[in-house]
């Protein structure tokens, strides 16, 4: 709880920073403020009694602490590659950084609501900033396209979710997810109202996780949005989201699970099909990477068809913890070529293996890990995800033989990139990595391939309950 | 007088009916019209078509909670607008338009 408070303070600091003109210290100040509030989000760890704040509306429990911490490091991270880019822009840099700061505010709200007016609000506010930020390139036509496409459909995907909200207030009578959990135990016949919010919540969700049908906004924003904001998105969005989602779902509808499992599951298998074949025909890497990201959130939604189990929620944890670090190493290197060559075509990543060994190593790991190959983190986590659906029975085979033939696809597209680096001839491009960048990438690349070779050091520890 | 409006007072479903309509309308604006600013209000129109069932509901379960998210719909929905009206007014500096049809260089 304390951490939102501080980190929108820290946010309120950002913006004054123009004005006070500590404008230099800034990216300074913001990492210690998010070390702090990553200090102070580990304290409400194991308490025996979870603290309900603000009347039931939001509660730290080790869900929310788990992803809490997760996001907030994400941020971190996003804070040490962006530095590069702000640190001799022409750019409003503490607008930038107290919208991203607000932004996160959004996703904390996300992991740790328990009432249906703060997932509204922290949708919103995990959003609105990010309309503004993904139009941040003023004169860029391809950058005002992608505002306006996110800022439309996020709207609508609001409408929908508010309307949705609504239904199930109508048929329970109130916001609280528990007590809507317990209406659902209590009450022999659920009326319609009750089934067609759930189904317009899940159509706002899946619109917020771009899952498909809804996904095609995802890859034009991705594309048109400047790259570090594409970063954002990609990462702590689609972290924060699918927390939010598994929590409505596992807390308010998990005991109806037979009422909307078959439709969430045409919804998975369609999006891991979907997102992998059409990433195979890209030839912008940005595009690639929106496309797999599509694919991934295919894969994701497979911790929400197996909510009553257990296990799901590490499951959960450790997709998006892989799907994250590597994709915003991803990033890390697409920026860097972004900015050498002026292009995000698969071209412009040619022999950059041989030219910058780090950054071509730091790209490959990342691409093996999206595609789930051994010894990586990225296929540790396919394959504790596959084992935790199939322990419920062989319900759901069919979909894990669409996702590994889905992963299997994946490969190619992903190799593409890699075989770019290694096997073709090109430019050599200028060298342009401050040292917080090459560290953080290196941690990066560390992180992907020690988690892979050791996953039981995450999986087996007995107080990691969450 | 009282009784009088007791006896035709309407049922909750008859908000739910005219809330659907206002929504459906809304919806329809958006995925039809091809002026920004017309979608714009078609999205206010879908948000205050939840605010009046909110407000249905609320009175019809005897419980406040549900008029105060119709003033959290309300203040979001005009930081939102905002937003979208500067996003706007960008795009028509650029590109001297208001159609959604100038948005086509993102595609594939």
């Amino acid at each position: 709880m304390n951490a939102i408070i501080i980190l929108s303070s820290l946010g309120i600091i950002a913006m004054l920073a123009e004005m006070f003109s500590f404008k230099k210290s800034l990216w300074y100040l913001v990492l210690a403020g998010l070390a702090v509030v990553f200090v102070v989000n580990l304290l409400d760890w194991n308490l025996d009694t979870p603290e309900q704040q603000f009347k039931n509306m939001i509660l730290f429990d080790n869900y929310a602490v788990a992803f809490g911490g997760l996001i907030i490091i994400l941020v971190f991270a996003w804070f040490l590659i962006s530095y590069n880019h702000y640190k001799d822009s022409e750019l409003n840099v503490s607008d930038h950084f107290s919208l991203i700061i607000f932004s996160s505010v959004g996703a904390l709200i996300l992991v740790s609501y328990t009432h249906l007016s703060m997932l509204f609000l922290g949708v919103e506010i995990l959003s609105i900033p990010l309309y503004i930020l993904a139009g941040s390139m003023k004169k860029d036509l391809a950058s005002n396209e992608a505002s306006l496409k996110y800022f439309m459909l996020g709207a609508f995907a609001t409408g929908i979710l508010l309307f949705g909200i609504t239904m199930l207030y109508g048929a329970t009578g109130t916001f609280n997810i528990v007590e809507i959990g317990m209406y659902v135990q209590k009450s022999s016949e659920i009326s319609i109202l009750f089934y067609s919010g759930l189904m317009l919540v899940l159509i706002a969700l899946a619109f917020k996780v771009s899952a498909a049908p809804f996904h095609f906004w995802t890859p034009d924003v991705y594309q048109g949005a400047p790259v570090l904001i594409t970063a954002f998105m990609a990462t702590i969005v689609k972290t924060a989201a699918f927390a939010a989602f598994f929590r409505l779902f596992s807390n308010s509808f998990g005991l109806i699970i037979n009422d909307w499992n078959f439709i969430l599951s045409i919804i998975t298998a369609l999006t891991i099909v979907l997102g992998n074949i059409l990433a195979a025909y890209q030839t912008s890497v940005k595009r690639l990477l929106a496309y797999s990201g599509i694919s991934q959130a295919g894969y994701l939604l497979m911790t929400i068809l197996a909510v009553n189990q257990e296990s799901s929620k590490m499951a959960l944890l450790l997709y998006t913890a892989s799907y994250s670090i590597s994709t915003l190493g991803a990033f890390g290197v697409l920026y860097h070529v972004m900015k050498s060559k002026g292009s995000d075509s698969l071209d412009s990543f040619n022999s950059l293996g041989k030219t910058q060994p780090l950054l071509g190593f730091v790209m490959a790991v990342s691409m093996l890990s999206l595609a789930g190959i051994p010894p990586t983190i990225g296929f540790f986590a396919k394959f504790y995800l596959f084992s935790n659906l199939l322990s419920m029975g062989n319900t759901y085979l069919w979909l894990v033989i669409v996702a590994i033939v889905g992963s299997l696809v994946s490969v190619y597209y992903y190799f593409k990139v890699i075989i770019a680096m290694y096997a073709k001839e090109g430019a050599a491009s200028p060298l342009m990595l401050t040292t917080f960048h090459r560290a953080l990438l290196i941690i990066i690349t560390g992180l992907i391939i020690i988690i892979g070779l050791a996953p039981g050091i995450l999986v087996s520890m007995d107080n990691f309950k969450i | 007088m009282g009784e009088f409006f007791k006896y035709f007072s309407p049922s909750i479903y008859n908000y739910v009916i005219l809330s659907s309509i206002l929504f459906a309308i809304g919806v329809m604006g958006v995925l039809i019209r091809r002026n920004i600013i017309i979608i714009f209000m078609a999205i206010e129109l879908m948000l205050n078509a939840v605010n009046l069932l909110l407000v249905g509901f609320s009175v019809h379960h005897d419980d406040t909670g549900g008029q105060v998210f119709v003033f959290f719909i309300m203040a979001v929905a005009a930081a939102e607008i905002t937003v979208g009206l500067a996003i706007l007014m960008m795009i028509y500096r650029n590109t001297g338009s208001v159609s959604v049809d100038s948005l086509k260089n993102l595609k594939w």
